[in-house]
C-alpha cells in the first residue's frame, strides 16, 4: 500500500508537470513549447487507449496506428469538404463537410470503433503472437489503402486550412487548444480507471490472466475483450483527430506500422498497465527526440541505446523503476 | 496472354517465394526454439548485404563477398544475443518487442555511420548475368534460378540439421520443452547463441542475394522483415515446414496480383483507373491473405504444439 | 515561485528589441539526414553549406544564420521541426524539404504565416497551383517537368510504343501524367507497381510480353537501382528513358554499368559550359571530395538565390522589397538561364543527358535539350 500511494504522488506529479509545461512557456511568451505540450498530451492519449487494450486486457496490438489514422482521416476529411464546401457523401444520404469541433470528434470515435470492431472481431481469434501480427496486418492494408487512393491526397496527404470550432473556445489559441488535449487525456485516464475497477474491468483482467477461469464463472472472454478493445481504438482514434488538428494537416504516415511501434513504446516506457504510465512514456520519447534531434543527425541510435537501456535495466518501466514494481494486478 | 508469361511468372513467384523462406526461416527457427520475436532480423539482412557488397567491392569477388556477408551477419547476431537477447527470454512479448526495435534504430544509423549514406554497389557476378531460354519463348535470368537453386539448398540442409544431427536433435527439444534440455546438460547458452547466430546467417544470406538483384541501402530490411513476419504467422510460428508453405504462398500471391489484378479490374473500369485499383488492392493482398488464413486457422496453417 | 516566472517574463520581453537589431537573417533548413533517402538531404545541405561558405559565412553580404535539423523523412516530423523554427526560433527563411508529401505538410502553413520558403527538390502539383504562395519559391522544377521533357524527347526519337511505369503514389501519378502530356505516340502499357516495391520481376515480364520500343520509368532512390538491375538481366531490348533521378551522381555507383548509355533528363549537369557551374563543380569537389549531384546543385542555387535576394534588399527587413528581389531572380545560376514563372516556379531549359563512363566513374554528360524555356502545366492554376 505504501507503494501504491508513492505511485499515486508521482502520478499527480506527472499530470501537474505536464500542466506546468505550457503554462510556463505561456508567461515566457515561448508558444512552441506549448505545442510540444500537447503532442505530448495528444500522443499520451493515443497510448492510453492502447494500454487499455495491451496493458489490462492483455492484447498486444501492433495496429494501434491504423484507428490513430482512421480517426486523424476521419476528422480531416469532413474538415477537408468543409473547407471545400462539399459534401463526402451524396448517397444513400448526405454526409456534408464539417468544421465543428464535436462532430469532427464524433466521426473519429464512430470510424475507429466501427473498424475496431471488425479488425477485433476477426483478430480476437487469434491470440499470442498471432494477435501482435495480425493487428499489424489490419494496419498495412489501410496504410496502402490511403497511400494509393487519390481522392484523399494518396501519399501526399491533405493540408487543412481551419483549426475546427468548439463552441465558446477558440480552438486556434495555442493555449486554449493545449487544455483541450489535456482534460481529454485526464477524461480518457479516469474513464479508463473507472472501467478497470469495474465489474467488467474485473472481467477483462481475468480475461488477460486466465481465460479458462473466466469461461468457468459463466462468462465469455471474447465479448468483453472485443469491447475493452473497441474502446481501446476510440480513444487512440480521437487522438489521432486531435493531432491531425493539431499539425493542420493529414497524412497515411499517421497509419505507418512505425507509429505503431511508437505508441506501444510510449506504453511500455511509462510502464504497462500503469494509468499514467503513457504520459511519461509519450514525454520521454518526445523529449529524447526532440533534444537530441536538435545536437546531431545521428539521433536515432542514440534513442535507440537509451530505449534498449530501459527495457533492459528499468523492468515495468520509467514509474515501475522510480515509484516502485507494483502493477494493478 | 501467353502460356510462356504465366509460367514465367509463376516462376517468379516460386523466386520470391524461396527467398523469403530463407529469410523467414531463421526467424520461425528463433521464435521455436527461444520462444523470441526479433524485430531485428530485418537489420541482419541489412548487415549480410552492406558486408556483401562492401568486400565484393574490395575483392572483386561477388562469391567472396557473400562469404563475407554470412560471416558478418553470423557474428552480429552471435553479439546481439549474447549482449542483448540473453537477457529477454524470460520476459514477455511486450519487452523483445521494445528492444528489438531499438535495434533497429541502432543498426540503421550505425551502418550509416559505418557506410555512409549512399546506397553501396552490388551486382551479380558476371558469369549469372545472363538469361536461360524458357520453353515457349522468351528468357528468365539465370541468377534468379541461381536463387531459386539457393533457397532449394537452405530448405534441404535445414531439413537435415533438425533431422539428422545433434544439434537438430537439441533444437527439437527445445522448442518442446526448453527447462528439460538444460537439466540433460545442454549448454543452453551455446546453444541459443548457435541458434540465433545460424538465423542471422540466413538472413545475411537472404540479404546479400538479395541485395545483388535490387539494391543495398540503409532500411532495406524493414519492408523484408513484415513479409517475414506475413510467412511465418501463415505458416505456424516456429514450423520450418509452414514457412516454407507460407513463403511459396505469400510469392504466389504477391507476384500474380502484380502481374494480373489490374488485368482483371480492366474488365470493368478504363484503363487508368484499373491499374490504380489494381495497384492498390495487389498491395494489399498478402495482408488480405493473411488475416484469411487466421481467420480460418487462427495458429498457421501448420501450428507447432498443438 | 510565480514572482520569478513573471520576471523572467519581463526580463525577456524587454531584452527582446534589443536583440532584433543585431539580429541575423535567420534560415531554417529541415531535410533528410538519416536513414533511406538521406544522400538527398545531405546534398541539399552540402550544396547550401558551400554557397555559404564561398560567401564568407555571409549571404548577399548579409550576415545569417542557418539551422540545420533532420526530418528522418517523416511529414510530421517535418512539421514539427518547422514549427520550433517559426514559433521558438523566429525564422525569416525555411528551405531543404526533399519530398513532396513533406513540403506540402510544412509549405503552406508556413508561408501564410508569413515565412519564406526556398523549396530546393520538392515540386508538388498543388503548390504550382491551387495552393501557390506569394512567399514560396521553387528553384529546382515543378515534378512534371522533367518527366514532360522526356515525353518530349521519346517522341523526337520516332519512339511510338512506349511501356511506362511508376509507383501507385501521387508523385508517380503525376510523373505518367507528365510524361503523356508531351508524349505522342501509343503506349504498350502503364503499370503503377507499389511505393518502396525492389522486386520487378512480374512487371519486366509484362513487358517483355507487351513488346515495347521503348521503356520509361519513374522509380526514385533504391526502387530505381533494383529496377535498372534487373532490366539489365531481363534480356528486353528496348532502350529505357527516365527523369534524372535514378541516373544522378549519387546513385550512379550503385546502379552500376547497367546505366550506360541511358538517357535522362535534367535541368543541370556537371558540364553545362558557363561560369558559375565551373566555379560549383570545382568548390564541391575539392571541400567535399565527390561529384555534385543534381541535389546539391539545387541546394547551391537556393542559397545563391537568397544571397541576390538579400544583397538587392539589403537584408530581409522589408519583406515585399525582399520578395520582390527573389521575383526577379538575379543570380548565375549554374544551370544557365533561369527565371521564375507567374507562379514562383522556374522556366528553363530541361536537358536530356546520357550516362557515360569517365575513366573508372560513371557519369552524364548532356546530349540534347527536351524542351527549352519550360514552365508547368499548372500556373494557369495559380491565382497569386
Amino acid at each position: 500500500m505504501v507503494e501504491m500511494s508513492r505511485e499515486n504522488l508521482f502520478n499527480a506529479a506527472i499530470a501537474g508537470l505536464l500542466l506546468a509545461l505550457p503554462l510556463g512557456a505561456w508567461a515566457l511568451g515561448e508558444s512552441y513549447y506549448i505545442s510540444v505540450a500537447s503532442r505530448v498530451a495528444i500522443l499520451a492519449l493515443a497510448g492510453v487507449g492502447l494500454n487499455l487494450a495491451l496493458g489490462f486486457g492483455g492484447m498486444v496490438s501492433f495496429g494501434h496506428a491504423a484507428f490513430f489514422g482512421l480517426g486523424g482521416y476521419a476528422a480531416g476529411v469532413l474538415s477537408h469538404h468543409a473547407f471545400e464546401g462539399s459534401a463526402f457523401l451524396n448517397w444513400p444520404l448526405t454526409i456534408d463537410g464539417s468544421d465543428s469541433t464535436l462532430t469532427l470528434w464524433f466521426a473519429a470515435l464512430l470510424v475507429s470503433g466501427l473498424v475496431a470492431a471488425v479488425i477485433g472481431a476477426i483478430s480476437l481469434r487469434t491470440s499470442g503472437v498471432y494477435f501482435i501480427m495480425i493487428t499489424l496486418a489490419f494496419a498495412q492494408m489501410i496504410f496502402y489503402l490511403a497511400v494509393s487512393l487519390p481522392t484523399y491526397g494518396g501519399e501526399d496527404g491533405l493540408p487543412l486550412y481551419l483549426r475546427s470550432s468548439l463552441p465558446g473556445l477558440d480552438l486556434s489559441d495555442d493555449l486554449t487548444f493545449f487544455f483541450v488535449c489535456y482534460g481529454l487525456l485526464l477524461l480518457a485516464i479516469f474513464l479508463s480507471l473507472r472501467l478497470v475497477g469495474s465489474r467488467f474491468g474485473a472481467a477483462l483482467q481475468c480475461a488477460r490472466q486466465n481465460e479458462t477461469r473466466l469461461s468457468a464463472i459463466g462468462i465469455a472472454p471474447y465479448p468483453v475483450k472485443l469491447t475493452a478493445f473497441v474502446f481501446s481504438a476510440m480513444i487512440t482514434g480521437l487522438a489521432g483527430a486531435l493531432f491531425v488538428e493539431l499539425n493542420g494537416f493529414v497524412s497515411p504516415s499517421i497509419l505507418s506500422w512505425h507509429l505503431s511501434g511508437e505508441i506501444m513504446i510510449f506504453v511500455i516506457l511509462g510502464g504497462v498497465g500503469r494509468f499514467y504510465g503513457p504520459i511519461v512514456g509519450a514525454a520521454l520519447f518526445i523529449v529524447l527526440e526532440t533534444v537530441i534531434g536538435g545536437y546531431t543527425e545521428r539521433w536515432q541510435l542514440f534513442l535507440g541505446v537509451i530505449l534498449l537501456g530501459v527495457v533492459l535495466f528499468a523492468r515495468g518501466g520509467v514509474i515501475g523503476l522510480l515509484a516502485g514494481k507494483a502493477r494493478h494486478d | 496472354m501467353s502460356a510462356a508469361f504465366i509460367f514465367e511468372q509463376l516462376l517468379n513467384s516460386l523466386q520470391l517465394g524461396v527467398m523469403l523462406f530463407v529469410m523467414a526461416a531463421g526467424l520461425t527457427l528463433v521464435f521455436g526454439v527461444m520462444g523470441l520475436i526479433n524485430l531485428a532480423h530485418g537489420s541482419l539482412y541489412m548487415v549480410g548485404a552492406f558486408f556483401c557488397a562492401w568486400v565484393a567491392g574490395e575483392t572483386g569477388s561477388f562469391w567472396v563477398g557473400l562469404g563475407a556477408g554470412l560471416v558478418a551477419a553470423a557474428a552480429a547476431g552471435a553479439m546481439v544475443e549474447m549482449l542483448v537477447m540473453r537477457r529477454l527470454y524470460d520476459r514477455d512479448h511486450l519487452d523483445q518487442v521494445l528492444a528489438t526495435f531499438s535495434l533497429i534504430l541502432i543498426f540503421n544509423e550505425g551502418t550509416r555511420w559505418v557506410f555512409g549514406a549512399q546506397p553501396l554497389y552490388l551486382d551479380i557476378p558476371s558469369a549469372l548475368a545472363t538469361s536461360v531460354p524458357l520453353p515457349g519463348g522468351g528468357g528468365y535470368p539465370l541468377y534468379r534460378l541461381v536463387i531459386i537453386a539457393f533457397g532449394i539448398a537452405t530448405a534441404a540442409g535445414l531439413y537435415l540439421l533438425i533431422s539428422r544431427t545433434r544439434l537438430g536433435m537439441q533444437i527439437r527439444a527445445g522448442e518442446s520443452d526448453r527447462e528439460m534440455i538444460g537439466a540433460l546438460g545442454v549448454d543452453i547458452n551455446t546453444l541459443y547463441t548457435l541458434v540465433f547466430a545460424i538465423g542471422a546467417m540466413l538472413a545475411g544470406l537472404a540479404g546479400a542475394l538479395v541485395g545483388a538483384l535490387q539494391s543495398v541501402e540503409v532500411g532495406m530490411g524493414e519492408p523484408v522483415l513484415i513479409l517475414a513476419f506475413v510467412v511465418i504467422v501463415i505458416g505456424g510460428i516456429g514450423s520450418i515446414k509452414g514457412a516454407l508453405i507460407g513463403a511459396i504462398l505469400v510469392g504466389l500471391v504477391d507476384t500474380l496480383g502484380r502481374a494480373f489484378l489490374h488485368k482483371l479490374f480492366a474488365l470493368a473500369l478504363p484503363p487508368a483507373e484499373a491499374n490504380g485499383y489494381g495497384a492498390a488492392l495487389a498491395s494489399m493482398a498478402i495482408y488480405l491473405l493473411m488475416a484469411t488464413v487466421l481467420a480460418w486457422r487462427p495458429k498457421g496453417l501448420f501450428p507447432v504444439n498443438g | 515561485m510565480n514572482k520569478k516566472l513573471i520576471a523572467l517574463a519581463v526580463a525577456a520581453s524587454v531584452s527582446m528589441p534589443a536583440m532584433a537589431q543585431a539580429e541575423n537573417v535567420k534560415i531554417g533548413m529541415i531535410t533528410t539526414l538519416s536513414g533511406g533517402g538521406s544522400s538527398l538531404g545531405i546534398d541539399i545541405r552540402d550544396g547550401f553549406a558551400l554557397a555559404v561558405k564561398q560567401g564568407g559565412g555571409k549571404l548577399g553580404g548579409q550576415d545569417i544564420e542557418v539551422m540545420i535539423e533532420d526530418d528522418a523523412r517523416k511529414p510530421d516530423k517535418a512539421k514539427q521541426i518547422a514549427d520550433k523554427f517559426i514559433k521558438r526560433d523566429k525564422v525569416d527563411i525555411l528551405t531543404g524539404i526533399v519530398w513532396s508529401n513533406l513540403a506540402l505538410a510544412v509549405v503552406p502553413s508556413a508561408v501564410k504565416g508569413g515565412v519564406f520558403y526556398i523549396s530546393p527538390n520538392a515540386g508538388p502539383s498543388q503548390l504550382a497551383g491551387k495552393l501557390c504562395n506569394e512567399n514560396y519559391f521553387n528553384v529546382a522544377w515543378q515534378n512534371d517537368n522533367l518527366h514532360e521533357a522526356m515525353g518530349e524527347y521519346v517522341s523526337s526519337q520516332g519512339m511510338k510504343n512506349a511501356y511506362i511505369l511508376a509507383p501507385n503514389y501521387p508523385a508517380g501519378k503525376d510523373s505518367l501524367a507528365g510524361f503523356k502530356r508531351f508524349y505522342k505516340g501509343e503506349l504498350a502499357g502503364e503499370t503503377f507497381t507499389k511505393l518502396g516495391q525492389k522486386d520487378y520481376a512480374a512487371e519486366l515480364a509484362a513487358i517483355r510480353e507487351a513488346k515495347p520500343d521503348s521503356i520509361f520509368f519513374f522509380l526514385p532512390g533504391g526502387m530505381g537501382i533494383a529496377f535498372m538491375k534487373q532490366y539489365a538481366q531481363s534480356g528486353i531490348e528496348a532502350p529505357v528513358f527516365g527523369p534524372a533521378f535514378s541516373f544522378d551522381q549519387g546513385i550512379l555507383k550503385a546502379v552500376g554499368d547497367a546505366a550506360l548509355g541511358v538517357k535522362n533528363s535534367s535541368q543541370w549537369n556537371k558540364d553545362i559550359d558557363n561560369a558559375a557551374n565551373k566555379v560549383f563543380v570545382a568548390d564541391f569537389q575539392a571541400e567535399y571530395g565527390r561529384l555534385p549531384s543534381l541535389y546539391a546543385s539545387q541546394g547551391y542555387d537556393a542559397a545563391r538565390l537568397i544571397a541576390s535576394a538579400l544583397k538587392k534588399a539589403g537584408g530581409i527587413g522589408d519583406a515585399a522589397a525582399f520578395r520582390a528581389a527573389l521575383k526577379v531572380a538575379e543570380f548565375e545560376s549554374v544551370r544557365g538561364a533561369f527565371k521564375f514563372g507567374p507562379n514562383n516556379h522556374p522556366i528553363q531549359d530541361i536537358y536530356v543527358r546520357e550516362v557515360v563512363k569517365e575513366g573508372d566513374v560513371l557519369t552524364n554528360k548532356i546530349v540534347g535539350v527536351g524542351l527549352k524555356d519550360h514552365s508547368d502545366a499548372y500556373a494557369s492554376q495559380c491565382a497569386m
